[in-house]
């Protein structure tokens, strides 16, 4: 296992560098805490490619997972993300930025 | 499944410290408001004890009880919001706070759960633990918050 380092976030882009990986982040979004069978289920990736995916995740602590009876349930992990944005965006207006994307989201008709 | 009656989220984080300078940083009254938007948890910190969390006028935003406490490993919180009541109504969550040594750094795992499908305290705090523990992690590796709006609000 990969020692991570807070710092280190070349990992976290790589892993969100593949659009698969984003799938499987956006589907954790919408409903956390699911086994890989359900991760899997409707996607055009097999199960291995999946699991390979969710490992790459994990290692770049983008996906975090318990274990719960015989189960594992994956979950997403913002924290990451979080501190990408604060590299970036709390030099900014934060404020003005959120409000621009509430409009775009309204704008185009996306749930927030 | 299972999961569709609970709502859960989880928490991960590596800070560069030793847990036990992680565990004082969690359980010292001193030390929270200053990553914690300014709000601090008083408890005896045993298990059973209760524990509440407040603003420094006194305000109580969330309450309940230690449920098992090993330092400086695992924290298991019973946790209920005070402030909303829409929150409040949910009933009582959970909260494990596990610390575990990888290399040179901890990791912090924060496991917030509630027996409600779609939570809103859920929603609540997961816009919350990505800000605080982003806040530990620059005060306890450079003794410094990077969120200045952490600060602000706790002025």
């Amino acid at each position: 296992m990969v020692a991570h380092r807070g710092n280190d976030q070349d990992a976290v882009f790589k892993a969100l560098a593949d659009a698969s990986r984003r799938t499987l982040l956006d589907r954790l979004r919408q409903r956390n805490g699911q086994t890989l069978g359900e991760l899997c289920d409707g996607l055009q990736m097999t199960r291995q490619a999946v699991a390979k995916h969710l490992g790459i995740l994990r290692q770049a602590n983008l996906v975090a997972w318990r274990r719960e009876g015989r189960e594992r349930l994956h979950f997403i992990n913002p924290v990451p993300i979080h501190e990408i944005a604060e590299r970036w965006l709390r030099r900014f207006e934060l404020p003005q930025l959120e409000a621009l994307a509430q409009l775009k989201q309204k704008l185009e008709g996306e749930e927030p | 499944m299972s999961e569709s009656a609970t709502s859960t989220f989880v928490y991960v984080t590596y800070i560069r410290t030793t847990p036990e300078r992680l565990w004082s940083a969690l359980t010292d009254p001193a030390q929270m408001p200053a990553y914690w938007f300014g709000v601090q948890i008083t408890s005896a910190w045993k298990p059973g004890a209760p524990w509440q969390m407040a603003y420094p006028d006194g305000k109580v935003t969330d309450a309940g009880t230690i449920l098992e406490m090993e330092p400086p490993k695992r924290l298991r919180l019973q946790w209920q919001h005070q402030l909303r009541p829409e929150l409040k109504q949910e009933g009582v969550a959970e909260c494990l706070l596990e610390l575990e040594p990888v290399g040179q750094s901890v990791r912090l795992t924060v496991t917030h759960s509630i027996a409600q499908p779609q939570s809103q305290l859920i929603q609540a705090v997961s816009g919350g633990w990505p800000k605080i523990l982003s806040n530990l992690k620059s005060l306890l590796e450079t003794g410094e918050i990077v969120l200045e709006t952490a600060a602000a609000k706790a002025g």
